[in-house]
């Protein structure tokens, strides 16, 4: 059973508190250039939202963060596996993994650009943020296989498929989920980073510097709030499907 | 499948040494009783006959797969499967988040759900076909597990304290069901009580002491 202390629920009363208190301190400072109201952000979000512009440029960003996660998550897999079955490979990519984990993420956008084009950014960048984290804690859920169920396996002469299905993917699994959760966040906010910084043409990081430059705050506040509604629901519609295939797979 | 032969078998642990020089005869399509006190190797001797673990010297030969001591320890680190086996181990062994089928299914995929169904039925395994085993209780896990091993296909079945955990009323009925499962075969059962022996009719009884 989850422990309820460890995973806070977003309640709506908690959620009204801290837009009140946003909304007190705008009108308390009552300088729409260093602080607009909610109330604000919320007029410009819907004035930007009927726009064709709006939706390419949120479909532009999402699909390049989205590739980005979604090939980190099979290729972290992918390499997991070949780490725990060849010691050599895990021996050879530990350096790598600990090199990605370590250099700041501002370095590698600027080392990227060199690169690739401005307009793949976030799809590196999304990337290189999710794979050590899907790859350390698939291999850690891969080294956590239960041992005796692995020499039953054996004795009973179980077929691979049936091994990696019923033993390894259900073990596998809670550490494959939990690392998703962490890592849907972190592709987000690095591949909108990297192009805040690239500038590639129709994305939202593009539009969030424009905002600076002008200094249009609400226009700055409205494409966060984008980025944020973008990735809690990217989050919460990947999380729910992998739990539905886990049911139907019987690994939970 | 002819008798198994086991001949001068050692095998220490670092702290102790738990067979020393131990030979015997398990004969074919009977049961045999191994006894003795917790701690003196029965699950080792087990584990050994199994494949999953080397013995320091010694010989095996009878086994589906002849293997030696050496060929033993060869194939474990192959990984390779020792075919026409089946065993009910100590613990359940079963696969937590899979309904009983399942886990019956997994040592042997040719049976049907409904030939595994009418089996557990058999067993008084009811009205759990497809809930997952860790919300099972005790007693219905250990039969889930005797019943995958029954329901294998086998040469030889190893029974590590099989009965152990069951109920009074359960454990008749379930030990009644693998006697007459295993009428034929080669088991070699694993136990503390003798009237667990002499229920399952065993051929001989080997003492270790």
């Amino acid at each position: 059973m989850k422990n309820r202390k460890n995973s806070p629920k977003i309640r709506l009363w908690a959620v009204c508190f801290w837009l009140t208190v946003w909304q007190l301190g705008s009108m308390a400072l009552n300088q729409k250039l260093l602080l607009v109201s909610p109330l604000q952000v919320l007029i410009r979000l819907s004035r930007l939202a009927p726009t064709a512009a709006f939706w390419s440029t949120v479909s532009f960003s999402f699909l390049r963060i989205a590739a980005g996660f979604f090939s980190a998550a099979f290729l972290g897999s992918l390499l997991a596996a070949l780490s725990a079955r060849f010691c050599r490979v895990m021996e050879l990519l530990a350096p790598l993994m600990l090199a990605i984990k370590s250099v700041p993420v501002a370095s590698f956008i600027i080392l990227a650009l060199l690169w690739c084009p401005s307009r793949n950014l976030s799809v590196l960048i999304s990337f290189l943020m999710v794979l050590p984290v899907i790859y350390t804690n698939v291999l850690e859920g891969i080294g956590a296989s239960d041992r005796q169920l692995l020499e039953m396996a054996q004795v009973f002469a179980a077929a691979p498929r049936q091994i990696i299905l019923s033993i390894y993917l259900p073990q596998i699994f809670p550490y494959f989920r939990a690392a998703c959760g962490t890592a849907l966040g972190l592709c987000w906010k690095s591949g909108i980073a990297a192009e805040v910084i690239g500038l590639p043409t129709g994305s939202i990081g593009e539009r969030l510097q424009q905002a600076k430059v002008y200094l249009d705050t609400p226009d700055l506040f409205a494409w966060t709030l984008v980025v944020v509604l973008l990735s809690l629901s990217f989050g919460r519609l990947f999380l729910f499907l992998l739990d539905q295939l886990a049911l139907r797979l019987e690994l939970v | 499948m002819t008798d198994i032969q086991i001949s001068h078998l050692y095998k220490d642990y670092p702290d102790k040494p738990v067979l020393t020089d131990f030979s015997a005869r398990i004969p074919q399509g009977k049961t045999t009783c191994l006894m003795g006190p917790s701690g003196i190797g029965k699950t080792t001797l087990l584990r050994i006959l199994m494949g999953l673990e080397a013995p320091d010297s010694g010989t095996i030969t009878g086994l589906p797969a002849p293997f030696s001591a050496r060929r033993s320890l060869r194939r474990r680190n192959t990984g390779q499967p020792h075919p026409h086996m089946s065993a009910v181990f100590q613990e359940d062994r079963l696969c937590g988040s899979l309904n009983p089928i399942s886990n019956i299914r997994l040592a042997n995929p040719t049976l049907s759900p409904e030939q595994v169904k009418a089996e557990m039925e058999a067993i008084g395994l009811t009205g759990c076909f497809h809930q997952p085993v860790r919300e099972l209780s005790g007693g219905m896990r250990r039969r889930t597990a005797i019943l995958r091993a029954l329901l294998a296909e086998y040469d030889i079945l190893f029974l590590d304290e099989p009965f152990r955990g069951l109920d009074a009323g359960t454990h008749l009925l379930t030990l009644n069901y693998t006697k007459e499962r295993c009428k034929g075969r080669t088991v070699l059962l694993v136990t503390h009580d003798p009237r667990e022996a002499e229920k399952m009719e065993a051929e001989q009884v080997l003492l270790l002491e």
